[in-house]
């Protein structure tokens, strides 16, 4: 297969301090790949620091990894000509979470949808623009006369993140970024903007990477899942078994920190407050794992396939093989 | 209730705004009672009047805004008849709040151990150094902290931890009511949980009511003793937690606890159609009508009164 | 619109005052011959009567003349200048912080530099160095070869906080290229503040141009305000107590950095809504 987009040993880090002698490391390399002949709906669920939105960037070749690569159609991504560059922004397109800041206060909402029906050449005239861009705000619950012609701050939070879902249906990418899309919206309009993406995959066969720190809308809207805990991959696999039986001990601390709606008041899961010193080379969790062994505190697991669509880094799992590259890529094909 | 049960009566609570195209009202004829050590949650999502209702009880809407009517009770004091001056010193010292973001309203160039000298300062209590770095050490260790924060800056801690000092500050001169709104709306679900925990646990040490301002559901049912849900700024559903998750009587309250995702099934997502009404142009009757499932003719042009359905139950609905 | 007028005091002040001055300009043109702003016009040395009501000067200039004359000029060369300022600040400071990288280290290098070098001193050499006399548009050009260095420096901060907006990268991912966001994203919303930053450089361009006057490096024929008290301080006539020759420049230049002054509060304050006190 050619992967639509892929992740090639990628990681990411920042140099800081005085003299750029400090290295901060966003995300731990690894490999991962949109097949889309098989599209699906993808979790990537983590807290802040975890790597997600470097993933997200990453992706959208807003930032360019120090290690390994992103390709796009196999050709590097940083390296496209203006016709690659087209294409790669035609097929990957993104929302983002601030549904404030995406527009530009200046302009009506419109512009945000005209711009990509001008820039990539969508429509014949200007009637027929205008009907796609009706279409696509219908299409995901909006009354066009409600929206088109007003400014930014007349609308809802929720109304311009469902614009920004309609600009990225106008546009039919194989693949869109959701990165923390429902986050700055009001719980009773979450389900809807989330139904609207899955709705995109379920009739257009998008693949969405739905980024995320809500373990339960995960749950409901994606099909696999890729934990990310501190830059690296934690555990990934099909999203059923991984929130059923979390393997991870961080991935099991995630889901008995929930606060559930159920009349029993209890917050299941003991949390320790551990304080090890764990060396830089040890697994990143160590010092808060319930399980950790000495090995986990002077090296890093990998990533072991447990399953044929799970893989988990813990070392509680190393007699399963690891997988080849930590192409995390080969247990998310489920569907 | 008795009075002689409450700590903190609010009754008929109107909170207006001045617009160019007219009077906002964003609370509308609240009332509501909070017993001692009763944990008490005002649940809402944005525009419902939440976080304005906290700031009224302590009396601090600023222009445009101002208290249209109605009353606060701590204890038998009635807070609009005090001076400015007592009711500053009412602030913290018998009513603490812990607002919205306060994580980040810390001074960035102050230790510590200095804030919360400040804020016992400003009422009153001037301590010695030996005497405030005790007193600091004991909030810090009643908050689950190390006394090493003490000297140190905003900056140099988590957001969790910055939050728990936040508390901390809050809890320094022991009031009877804690409002903290949205406390770990910015912090991630595990260090959520810890900063939850350690909440419950202070309130519980020191005795005080608390009344917990937010949206999350979830997080609601793990806390709260009692629950209000508020819409278009008026508390249209109170009840005992159990109560309201096993049997919601308003229709906004059942669609609320029905949005939440489960995680047992993957049964989709369900929200609630429509949006929430701007606060200045309400439609008629009462404001839920034109998203609710079982609206009737009433609903359109009666707007419902709050009633006592039982003994700690009220929901304003024509059909509850 | 008026309403917010009302509110907002300090646009509404500087307005007022510049609009004197514009008055005084337009009409005093009309009304008076501005012949009699040369020397040897006039009697010397009269204070101020009906038939001169700003008195006259040592070398026979009638200074309600000169007022007249020398009040447009000065602007005019602190508008030129401020102009080109902010222009060629602009353009160096969009550039700059779009690309980032070496060419912002460069730009960023080179205004650095500029504005270490003491202006005033710069200024003098240039106009020492001008062969004979300057004319006033001679006079922008020389204030202007410096004032490009202020506003490359504030307008690059500005640009550079736009630049991480949400709205830019979805310009990006929109596939607008880079030339373009600036011109049609970042541009539409520094307007206010690249207003507030051409008035302030415009002040700041009156100053100096007045500073070298004064020292007697501007136009010598020109009765310009700057000119003007350099002949003040040339005839001591502080000392001499010829209060009329200075109390009219004196008055005009307050007003006119205070009409300034003010407008850049009141713009700034519709370019920065955090200032704003009213909705």
């Amino acid at each position: 297969m050619t992967a639509l987009i892929e992740l090639r040993a990628a990681g990411k880090s920042f140099t800081g301090g005085t003299l750029g002698r400090e290295r901060k490391v966003a995300l731990e390399p690894f490999s991962f790949a949109i097949d889309p002949a098989r599209p699906g709906i993808t979790a990537v669920v983590g807290e802040s620091g975890s790597g997600k939105t470097t993933l997200a960037r990453l992706l959208l070749g807003l930032i360019r990894p120090n290690v390994g690569e992103v390709l796009f159609k196999g050709r590097a991504v940083h390296r496209l000509n203006a016709a690659g560059r087209r294409d790669f922004r035609r097929s990957v397109q993104a929302i983002f979470q601030d549904p404030y800041e995406v527009y530009n206060p200046f302009y009506r909402v419109d512009h945000v949808l005209t711009t990509p029906v001008r820039k990539f050449a969508l429509a014949g005239s200007a009637a027929e623009g205008r009907a796609r861009i009706e279409a696509a705000l219908e299409a995901v619950g909006l009354q066009p006369s409600e929206i088109l012609g007003r400014y930014p701050h007349q609308l809802s939070g929720g109304q311009r993140q469902r614009i920004m879902v309609a600009r990225a249906l106008l546009l039919r990418p194989k693949l869109i970024v959701a990165d923390e899309p429902v986050s700055m919206v009001d719980a009773s309009l979450r389900a809807t903007i989330l139904g609207s993406l899955r709705k995109l995959h379920e009739e257009h066969g998008i693949s969405i990477l739905y980024i995320t720190h809500d373990l339960a809308t995960a749950y409901q809207v994606a099909d696999r899942i890729l934990v990310l805990y501190r830059a690296a991959v934690a555990e990934a696999g099909d999203v059923e078994p991984v929130v059923k039986t979390p393997q991870h001990p961080y991935t099991q601390l995630l889901i008995g920190s929930i606060p559930k709606v159920s009349t029993v008041r209890d917050w299941a899961v003991e949390q320790k407050q551990a304080d090890r010193t764990v060396t830089a080379a040890g697994c990143t969790f160590a010092d808060r794992c319930p399980s950790a062994m000495a090995r986990c505190l002077t090296a890093t697991p990998p990533l072991y396939q447990t399953a044929p669509n799970r893989a988990v880094a813990c070392f509680l799992y190393e007699t399963a093989p690891t997988l080849a590259q930590g192409d995390v890529g080969r247990v998310l094909v489920s569907v | 209730m008795t009075t002689n049960d409450t700590v903190l009566r609010v009754e008929g609570l109107r909170v207006a705004y001045d617009h160019p195209r007219g009077v906002v009202r964003a609370v509308d004829d609240v009332s509501f009672s909070l017993r001692p050590r009763e944990r008490f949650g005002l649940a809402g999502e944005s525009g419902s009047g939440k976080s304005t209702m906290a700031l009224a009880i302590l009396r601090m809407i600023k222009p445009p805004g101002r208290i249209e009517g109605g009353e606060v009770w701590l204890e038998d004091v009635a807070l609009s008849r005090l001076t400015p001056e007592a009711m500053r010193q009412l602030r913290l010292a018998g009513i603490a709040m812990v607002p919205q973001g306060s994580m980040n309203s810390l001074n960035p160039v102050v230790r510590l151990r200095d804030q919360i000298g400040d804020a016992l300062a400003d009422h009153g209590e001037r301590l010695p150094r030996r005497a405030l770095t005790d007193r600091v050490r004991l909030l810090l260790s009643q908050v689950g902290l190390p006394a090493e924060v003490a000297d140190k800056y905003p900056h140099e801690l988590s957001g969790g931890m910055k939050q728990r000092a936040c508390i901390a500050i809050a809890i320094c001169l022991r009031p009877k009511v804690i409002i903290a709104d949205e406390p770990t709306s910015a912090l991630d679900v595990v260090v959520q949980r810890q900063v939850m925990e350690t909440l419950g646990r202070v309130q519980a040490e020191l005795g005080a009511a608390i009344i917990l301002v937010g949206h999350d559901m979830g997080l609601m049912a793990q806390f709260v003793d009692r629950l209000g849900i508020m819409y278009a700024g008026r508390l249209v559903e109170v009840a005992p937690i159990a109560d309201i998750i096993a049997a919601p009587r308003h229709p906004y309250t059942r669609l609320l606890i029905e949005s939440l995702p489960s995680l047992e099934h993957r049964e989709g997502l369900r929200g609630i159609a429509g949006l929430a009404p701007l606060l200045r142009e309400l439609p008629p009757g009462c404001a839920f009508h034109p998203r609710c499932p079982l609206v009737g003719a009433r609903c359109r042009v009666d707007k419902p009164a709050v009633r006592a359905v039982a003994p700690e139950a009220t929901v304003a609905c024509h059909l509850a | 619109m008026l309403s917010y007028l009302r509110r907002n005091r300090s646009l509404v002040v500087g307005a007022v005052l510049l609009g004197i001055l514009i008055l005084f300009m337009v009409v005093g043109a009309l009304v008076v011959d501005t012949e009699n702003a040369q020397p040897l016009s006039v009697p010397t040395l009269q204070p101020p009567s009906w038939d001169y009501p700003f008195g006259t000067d040592r070398q026979g200039r009638d200074l309600l003349a000169v007022m007249v004359a020398g009040t447009p000029l000065t602007l005019w060369i602190g508008f030129v200048a401020g102009f080109i300022g902010v222009g060629v600040g602009a353009v160096l400071a969009f550039t700059a912080a779009y690309y980032g990288g070496l060419v912002d280290a460069v730009i960023r290098g080179i205004a650095d530099i500029g504005l270490t070098v003491p202006g005033l001193l710069v200024l003098i050499i240039i106009a020492v160095s001008l062969k004979g006399s300057l004319t006033v548009n001679q006079m922008a050009i020389v204030v202007a070869s410096l004032a490009w260095l202020n506003p490359t420096r504030t307008i690059r901060s500005q640009v550079l906080t736009l630049r991480q907006r949400g709205y830019v990268e979805i310009a990006r991912l929109s596939g607008m290229s880079g030339p373009e966001i600036i011109v049609r994203e970042l541009m539409p919303n520094l307007l206010p503040y690249l207003a507030a930053t051409l008035v302030s450089s415009v002040s700041a361009a009156i100053l100096a141009s007045i500073g070298l006057e004064v020292l007697g490096l501007g136009p010598i024929d020109s009765p310009t305000l700057g000119m003007t008290l350099y002949w003040v301080f040339f005839n001591a006539a502080i000392i001499n107590g010829w209060w009329w020759w200075w109390s009219a420049p004196l008055v005009v230049i307050v007003m006119v950095f205070l009409g300034l002054f003010f407008l850049t509060v009141g713009l700034d304050e519709i370019a920065n809504p955090r200032l704003r006190r009213t909705v």
